[in-house]
């Protein structure tokens, strides 16, 4: 329950003069420069879009909010929303407790240490279209890996894309594929940076094996817990690439016959690029910044109940 | 404090000139030197258009011009990419192909498009089918934005060694005599499938083929009448190729794939279905999938129902275009009576000039792989019979919408009222 942080001392005159001023803004100008190329005007310029009905090829005209109205009440938006929070969890969750513990795992003295640790890293390194390939070819409904396993079992053939559940988990199969290891390393040098004494301290205490992990391990990984998981958020909710692939063949944006597994990107692509609905597409953008605020909150608030509990 | 006041004047003087700098270099990052008779035309093509003999003809004939061709294997992310570059108004190419069901869009914007008919088009427009030359034109006759390639005169392709272990004829006029109707197609499913006796087997490849197939046929126009309004639920075309697909879809011989899928692809060549619904342009599709070993399992009968369209291109020069006046001979070229023979003997992509339909290089084509399967006369008999059929502009998205709807019926997920409001109530959202 510790609330003081460090001073910041600050120093009466020291912002220096105009000439110096200009010298600091001038070299951290190229970023904002960029960023208002690239990020800051394709940000406003979407929401300008999102008040109209502007179609791709087409004519367009001032619509004001109606496309906000007409999403709110859009079934396949809902449907889109509740898909990409249903992966982002099915994912994220057990990704980041895997990344935890392969981080402990990479934490002990080990034959090949670097091997493994850079091991780890290799799912991430490969090129995303390969993953979505190899993965759906694995979950392939006649001649896929995993059916083929699944039959020694006795389980009858299953056709991964065609139900909610079982494209979910394909899903964030290749997901946690990708991203695990990566996030195992950052909590790896997290780890790393726990002071040792910590741990001998708890140990004289008598702490259990557990309870040190709980009460030391956690709290020192707390920053790198909330920065992993908003990074997580962000892509989760982002996701596109591979439910695309999930899908192959015709009409592989509509994410399955009743959009079982289409993503909010997925139906924002769909509107823009098939349906041509340039100003809807660029709502659901919108709203989809909102839904990540959201979710960011959500997890802020959730976090800090991390250093509470101790 | 002098000196130290010096060098940031300095600093400030040297970061603003080399920021000014970057902005200027970023600015005239133009075209790269070219001689001043020489230009480069930039041709966007999917799949395979089998021009490349066309390109080394059309550069000797015009000395200075390089043609540099970028082919997209996937035709959705190429319609995409090509609507994206319209809409940016640059970065399209000098002559780009566009697919028969993108061109109603593409007619929205058609002052985005050289319109041919300045440059001659209707003097000569009995080159091409009357119905291939209107598609690309303006509703008010005014603009006509592409001209045809090719088109995707319709049979039906299957595979002879099933059909015999099946105990159905092998002879392709004898295959063609077992389905002069849809009906008579599913009789003959029916029949296939018990004689087959293995589950993993099936006669059709997938609904959304066969409702595509019976939709083209039925003329004039489907989701929306040619004022552009949504009929999807009172053109009794569309139910009744719907009804006629679920019944097929009952009779469980459908082996239920998504066309294009990996799983389609490689049901080429395991044999996980006994027939395909199959344009001229399929028979080079079959060839790739099946690869070397099958060559002579698959062969060729006629379509039931008679005729039908799947598919064919345009030629289309962007206004966004540096060399229009080159690009547009180009187009010329490619699509004269000489250009499409030689793409049709390249790749097998059926012309849309009719005269060629006489032709004997046509009519008397053989296909080796298909067992030697006379292609020619298949092709030209079921283009001949073809009635253009009029889509609209939102199209695609209507037709990704039912499709899906007849996908979740086939799969069982629904029954057949049901996936039909879904597909009427999707394809109204779909519409706008």
């Amino acid at each position: 329950m510790d609330h003081t942080r460090p001073a910041v001392r600050r120093v009466r005159g020291s912002r220096g003069s105009t000439a110096e001023q200009l010298a600091g803004y001038s070299f951290i100008s190229p970023f904002f420069i960029l960023f208002a190329i690239f990020g800051l005007f394709p940000i406003l310029f979407t929401f300008w879009v999102s008040l109209h009905d502007w179609s791709l090829l087409g004519d367009r005209s001032w619509t004001g909010l109606a496309n906000y109205t007409e999403l709110v009440g859009d079934e396949r938006f809902w449907t889109a929303l509740v898909n990409t929070l249903g992966i982002f969890v099915l994912a994220t969750v057990p990704q980041l407790l895997m990344a935890l513990a392969l981080a402990q795992l990479l934490n002990r003295r080990l034959r090949g240490l670097t091997f493994w640790r850079m091991g780890v890293l290799l799912p991430n390194i490969t090129s995303v279209a390969a993953v979505g390939i190899i993965f759906t070819l694995l979950f392939a409904r006649d001649f896929g890996l995993v059916n083929w396993l699944l039959g020694f079992v006795g389980v009858e053939n299953i056709d991964w894309q065609a139900h909610r559940w079982s494209s979910w988990l394909a899903i964030s199969v290749m997901v946690d594929w990708r991203w695990t290891g990566y996030n195992a390393l950052i909590f790896l040098a997290a780890l790393q940076a726990v002071p040792k004494d910590l741990y001998e301290a708890a140990s004289i205490d008598g702490a259990s094996q557990f309870r040190q992990f709980w009460s030391v391990t956690i709290p020192m990984l707390r920053p790198t817990i909330i920065f992993v998981t908003l990074i997580s958020t962000i892509g989760g909710i982002q996701l596109f690439t591979e439910p695309l692939l999930f899908n192959s063949g015709t009409n592989a944006i509509s994410g399955g016959n009743t959009h079982q597994f289409q993503t909010l990107t997925m139906y924002l692509y769909e509107k823009a690029f098939v349906g041509q609905e340039f100003g809807y597409a660029s709502t659901i953008a919108w709203v989809m910044v909102l839904v990540i605020a959201l979710v960011a909150g959500i997890n802020a608030l959730m976090l800090r109940r991390i250093r509470t509990a101790v | 404090m002098k000196t130290h006041l010096h060098r940031p004047r300095r600093l400030v003087a040297l970061i603003g000139s080399l920021v000014l700098a970057g902005t200027a270099l970023a600015a005239c990052g133009g075209d790269d030197a070219e001689g001043a008779d020489d230009m480069t035309l930039r041709v966007n093509v999917f799949g395979n258009f089998g021009y490349e003999a066309l390109y080394d003809q059309f550069e000797k004939d015009n000395p200075g011009v390089k043609i540099v061709e970028t082919a997209e294997g996937d035709l959705g992310a190429y319609n995409t990419q090509l609507t994206q570059k319209i809409a940016a108004g640059s970065g399209a190419g000098d002559l780009v192909a566009i697919e028969e069901g993108q061109v109603v869009n593409f007619l929205q914007s058609a002052d985005k498009f050289v319109n041919f008919q300045d440059h001659g088009s209707n003097d000569q427009k009995d080159q091409w089918l009357d119905w291939k030359y209107q598609q690309a034109t303006t509703s008010d006759g005014a603009s006509t934005i592409g001209l045809g390639t090719d088109v995707g005169g319709l049979a039906m392709c299957y595979r002879k060694d099933l059909f015999e272990q099946a105990g159905l004829p092998t002879d392709r006029e004898e295959v063609s005599a077992l389905w002069p109707t849809w009906d008579d197609y599913i009789a003959t499913g029916e029949q296939f499938q018990e004689g087959i006796g293995d589950d993993k087997i099936h006669f059709t490849d997938a609904a959304t083929n066969m409702y595509n197939s019976i939709l083209m046929q039925s003329g004039d126009y489907t989701y929306f009448d040619t004022d552009d309004n949504l009929v999807i639920d009172s053109n009794p075309a569309v139910k009744d190729a719907w009804d006629q697909t679920v019944d097929m879809v009952d009779a469980g011989i459908s082996a239920k794939l998504q066309s294009f899928s990996n799983e389609w692809n490689a049901g080429f060549k395991n044999g996980s279905f006994a027939t395909v619904a199959c344009p001229a342009w399929m028979t080079g599709y079959i060839e790739e999938q099946a690869g070397e070993g099958g060559a002579g399992n698959w062969d060729i009968a006629s379509v039931p129902g008679g005729g039908g369209n799947w598919g064919g291109s345009f030629m289309a020069v962007p206004t966004s275009s540096e060399h229009q006046d080159m690009a547009i001979k180009l187009a010329y070229f490619l699509t004269s009576a000489d250009g499409q023979l030689s793409a049709f003997e390249n790749v097998g992509n059926l012309p849309s000039n009719p005269t060629l339909y006489e032709d004997p290089a046509v009519k008397d084509k053989t296909n080796e792989y298909f067992n030697a399967a006379p292609t020619g006369q298949i092709f030209v008999a079921g283009a001949s019979s073809l009635e253009p059929v009029y889509l609209g502009a939102k199209n695609q998205p209507v037709r990704d919408a039912v499709e899906n709807a007849l996908r979740s019926v086939e799969s069982g997920d629904k029954s057949s009222d049901d996936g039909w409001n879904t597909a009427v109530k999707d394809a109204e959202a779909a519409a706008g």
